[in-house]
């Protein structure tokens, strides 16, 4: 191994590179020149983000314990371009008063959880995956914390910081059984080892019920909507997005790389799990009025539909998940940018407070609007696209009932993206939120997400670009 | 370019274009000439379709235009026309532009409204051109949506519950569909040759008949919930009474249409065997929309829900002569859809008009507005008697062919199933007289109906082009239904080869 090897983990070295100058330049800065930090830590992503895009050898590391193909390669940059859209949004609100202190953390501890999901999706063992979830989960719960002074946001830490750890403990159980049972935490000899003895499947329960968790899939979502209102906006369309994406990615990839000969065992429990999810997702999201705890439910019937594609187990399934994960996170921060900015200038987060928007911030609402029918999956925005392809990945397994449930749900979660559309355009208010105009780098997060929204249907390429490098069950 | 590209690229820019603009009346003259522009170029089509087949070309569809777009799900972007999709998109340009002139005065958020309009035409438009699965059902949802916008803003009485109502139904109903066009996708092709999107393609094979089993009622009901079948249709009486005119006109008139266009274009020709098993069931269901539509509108008081009841039954009408499934039923329920999207358009035309002037839609507080308007009046008659079947209007054409058609069938079933459905011309008659009396004739109930000016230069515009149309049918039917009749024929072939017989009840 020569010292080039190393650089088939650049995305972790770039990451860990950027979060330790950031450190340093912190210290070397002024309390009141700490503010720019954000364009040094922004521009360090960016960096970030397009390296990733160079192309580079994929290969192996420590023993088979690193592992970097084109695939995973893909799944980073798809969040890369969800994290650079959030540090974008993030500027208005990071710039206040209240968080001039603590700026560079914000951006330290959102590497490093980063960092963590980075080594979980390139993990070649239990071991690894196991190192990088759980370095991806305690960053998250400080930033949960990140306004610590509020009751709610430190609420939000301490909720997140437990239900992780519970849920950490029922995973490493289950892949105690895995190791029991094979006597091996390496994906490549598990994979020849597994059956549906039962230790095994319950190895597999546990397995799919921790990362069910970090998926916030029900029955396992009851952390979700605290948190999700507690943490600051931009942090809990982190949660929303990149947290819930790359977990989701993992899933995906243990269950098609670790337990494919056993894929009849995990479809069921996913297929249960995703009628669940959907279900009561948007069941609760119908009588939400706080805006972060609405996006927080609808979230969770959108994890829903990504088992949709997981469970398929085939390449047309792995494709749409990833696809729709892209699609998902440039309308979901679209909806969250939207609520962010908002609450940066007024404070209001009620669904009430946003009657008569379009009257005022036509801008905001048409984003809005754009960002709502994308989640509910209405054409000609991208969501139409990426719901279709879920559906036709479950289809082509044959799971039509599934399919006809997962668009009834679809139909259901139309209703209250609805309500914010009515909201924004019909109901009248006495009181409308004031006309502004937010600083140049939000509004710049704010038009990429259109933009994603906007051209990713449209572009099939970009569909066929995440086909050529996903793969059906190893 | 592709003239059928056109269709769907004109609306666009159109709506661009308003987006530009700064006021209200920039905003509708744009709207007009946009889609006076599609109008002129509908009758192009109309005129190119013609000649190309004057000139001996029998393709089974003409300007075709074929692009990949999702090579890996063999998803292209692909258009063509036949006769029947002319005729169409000849009934949508008419409509659409009637609906730009009876909303001529629209002034709260104009440019919105038109916006919003113009994409629920573009919708329609991408619609009837598609002949890919996946590209036909993205325009049929872009076609719904802009929906909720227009009631819930620019709508009347309780029009946030009815725009709700309509578009979750709707949505519900392309639940339905999504699932039979994904089966229909899976079984496109024989094992191992490579599924496709494309209609004519998987019409050259057969789906299994399990698969067609399952396949059809989804289809049949997803694309019937638009053609207001019973017992789904509870979405348009509230929606088209809520609904601002012009999308009244634009629903009734051509979009609940794309139901019953969907219902054999999709339904049917790719599934005739389960079509050929299942029809009673939806026969049965139909016959009740027909007569349950018109004995609803005979007992409504509002100007708009009798006119959203006879709607009931006229696209009742058309699905029921889909499911007779012979040539001339289907010539007819084609002929049906044109002639009911006109009149209906018309109806909903005249009821904005004189509500705008007399703040009320009740027949009973109205009446003698023959004396003060005459010239809406002498339309309103019209296009009753258009709607209840007079010879030389386009009714009676599209309903005679229908009954025709199918009283070709000879069992019981179908001649029970007939004769009722006919006797629903009668009661269409009471309903139409009715408020003909009531609104028209007698003394006038309210002094202040004693100063009401008759229709405007743009509401003369809206109307006349929807009576011309209405005439033209009515009195030169011949080349339409020929039109139909040749495009008719790959259909009437496929169900030909179906190895299942009705099953009949008696």
């Amino acid at each position: 191994m020569n010292i080039y090897d190393f650089l088939i983990m650049r995305h972790e070295l770039v990451l860990v590179i950027s979060a330790l100058s950031l450190l340093i330049i912190d210290l070397a800065l002024k309390p009141e020149s700490k503010r720019h930090i954000i364009p040094i830590a922004v521009v360090l992503f960016a960096l970030n983000a397009i390296i990733g895009y160079l192309p580079t050898p994929a290969g192996i590391l420590f023993g088979g314990m690193y592992q970097s193909t084109p695939l995973v390669i893909m799944m980073k940059n798809v969040l890369n371009t969800g994290v650079l859209i959030i540090l974008l949004q993030s500027y208005g609100w990071l710039t206040k008063e209240e968080n001039k202190e603590k700026i560079a953390e914000f951006f330290i501890l959102m590497f490093t959880t980063l960092i963590g999901m980075y080594f979980m999706l390139s993990a070649g063992d239990f071991l690894m995956f196991y190192l990088g979830l759980e370095t991806a989960s305690i960053p998250l719960a400080a930033l949960a914390a990140y306004q610590h002074h509020r009751t709610k946001s430190a609420e939000a830490g301490i909720k997140f910081i437990l239900s992780s750890a519970f849920s950490s403990g029922i995973l490493l159980f289950g892949l105690s059984f895995i190791y029991g049972t094979t006597g091996s935490i390496m994906f490549s000899d598990v994979v020849f080892n597994i059956s549906d003895a039962p230790l095994q499947v319950l190895a597999i329960i546990f397995f799919i019920s921790g990362m069910a968790f970090k998926i916030s899939l029900v029955p396992f979502h009851l952390w979700t909507a605290d948190v999700y209102e507690g943490a600051p906006t931009n942090i809990t369309s982190y949660f929303s997005v990149i947290s819930k994406g790359a977990a989701s990615f993992m899933l995906m990839l243990i269950l098609f790389k670790v337990f494919s000969p056993v894929i009849h065992v995990w479809q069921d429990i996913l297929y249960a799990l995703s009628v669940a999810t959907m279900v009561v997702g948007n069941l609760f999201a119908l009588r939400q009025k706080n805006m972060k705890r609405f996006l927080a439910f609808s979230s969770i019937a959108q994890a829903g539909f990504i088992l949709l594609g997981i469970m398929v187990g085939s390449q047309l399934g792995m494709t749409s998940v990833i696809y729709f994960i892209l699609v998902y996170i440039f309308s979901n921060l679209g909806a969250f940018g939207v609520v962010s900015v908002i609450e940066n200038r007024t404070g209001k987060l009620s669904m009430d407070d946003y009657n008569g928007l379009y009257h005022t911030n036509p801008k905001l609402t048409l984003l809005m609007m754009l960002a709502v029918f994308s989640l509910a999956g209405i054409p000609p925005v991208a969501g139409f696209f990426g719901k279709f392809f879920l559906f036709t990945a479950a289809a082509s397994a044959g799971l039509y009932w599934l399919v006809f449930i997962a668009v009834l749900n679809a139909t259901i979660s139309l209703y209250y993206y609805l309500l914010v559309v009515k909201a924004m355009f019909i109901n009248k208010n006495e009181t409308p939120i004031e006309p502004f105009k937010s600083d140049m780098v939000t509004r710049a997060g704010l038009l990429l997400s259109a933009a994603g929204i906007f051209i990713l249907g449209f572009w099939s390429q970009v569909y066929e670009w995440i086909n050529n490098l996903s793969v059906g069950i190893f | 370019m592709n003239i059928l590209t056109l269709f769907v690229i004109i609306p666009v820019v159109t709506a661009f274009a308003i987006g530009f603009s700064k006021n209200m009346k920039q905003t509708r003259v744009v709207a007009a000439v946009g889609m006076g522009l599609q109008l002129l170029l509908s009758a192009y089509l109309v005129y190119a379709y013609l000649t190309e087949r004057a000139a001996g070309n029998v393709a089974e569809m003409l300007f075709m235009y074929d692009a990949l777009w999702f090579e890996s799900l063999n998803i292209h972007y692909l258009v063509g026309v036949d006769g029947i999709s002319v005729a169409m998109i000849g009934l949508t340009s008419i409509v659409v532009f009637a609906g730009i002139f009876a909303s001529w005065e629209v002034e709260y958020l104009s440019r919105e409204f038109f916006i919003s309009l113009i994409l629920l035409a573009t919708g329609v438009y991408g619609f009837f051109i598609s002949l890919d699965l996946f590209t036909m059902f993205l325009f049929y949802e872009v076609a719904v949506i802009p929906m909720y916008l227009l009631i819930g803003i620019w709508g009347s009485g309780p029009k946030e519950y009815s725009a709700m109502k309509l578009t979750l139904m709707l949505m519900g109903g392309s639940a339905l569909l999504m699932v039979g066009l994904l089966g229909i996708y899976f079984y496109s092709a024989p094992d191992g040759a490579p599924l496709t999107w494309n209609l004519l393609e998987i019409s050259k094979n057969t789906i299994p008949v399990e698969m067609q089993r399952f396949l059809f009622p989804f289809t049949f009901i997803g694309f019937g919930i638009l053609g207001a079948l019973f017992p789904f249709h509870t979405w348009s009486p509230d929606g088209h009474a809520s609904a601002p005119t012009a999308v009244s006109m634009l629903h009734a008139g051509v979009l609940m249409k794309l139901g019953g266009y969907g219902a054999f274009r999709v339904a049917i020709f790719l599934m005739p065997d389960a079509a050929q098993e299942q029809a009673w069931i939806f026969l049965l269901l139909t016959a009740t929309s027909v007569l349950y539509g018109a004995f609803g509108a005979i007992f409504q008081k509002d100007l708009k829900y009798i006119n959203a009841y006879s709607s009931v039954s006229h696209c009742g009408l058309v699905l029921f002569a889909i499911l007779m499934m012979n040539q001339t039923a289907l010539n007819g329920a084609i002929i049906q859809m044109i002639s009911h999207g006109l009149m209906t358009a018309l109806f909903f035309a005249l009821i904005g008009m004189i509500y705008g002037r007399t703040h009320t839609r009740m027949i009973n507080e109205m009446g003698g507005l023959m004396k003060v308007m005459p010239f809406l009046s002498v339309v309103y008659v019209i296009a009753g008697l258009a709607s209840l079947g007079l010879p030389g209007l386009s009714g009676f054409v599209a309903e005679m062919t229908i009954f025709v058609g199918a009283f070709q069938h000879t069992d019981a079933f179908h001649r029970t199933l007939t004769i009722a459905a006919t006797a629903s011309i009668v009661v269409t008659a009471v309903y139409i007289l009715r408020v003909v009396g009531a609104l028209l004739l007698g003394p006038i109930k309210n002094d202040h109906f004693n100063h009401l000016k008759d229709a405007r230069w743009f509401e003369r515009i809206s109307t006349v082009t929807l009576v011309v149309a209405i005439a033209a049918i009515g009195m030169a039917p011949l080349w339409l239904s020929n039109m139909i009749n040749v495009s008719l024929q790959p259909i009437v072939t496929k169900l030909s080869t179906a190895t299942s017989t009705f099953v009949s009840l008696f």
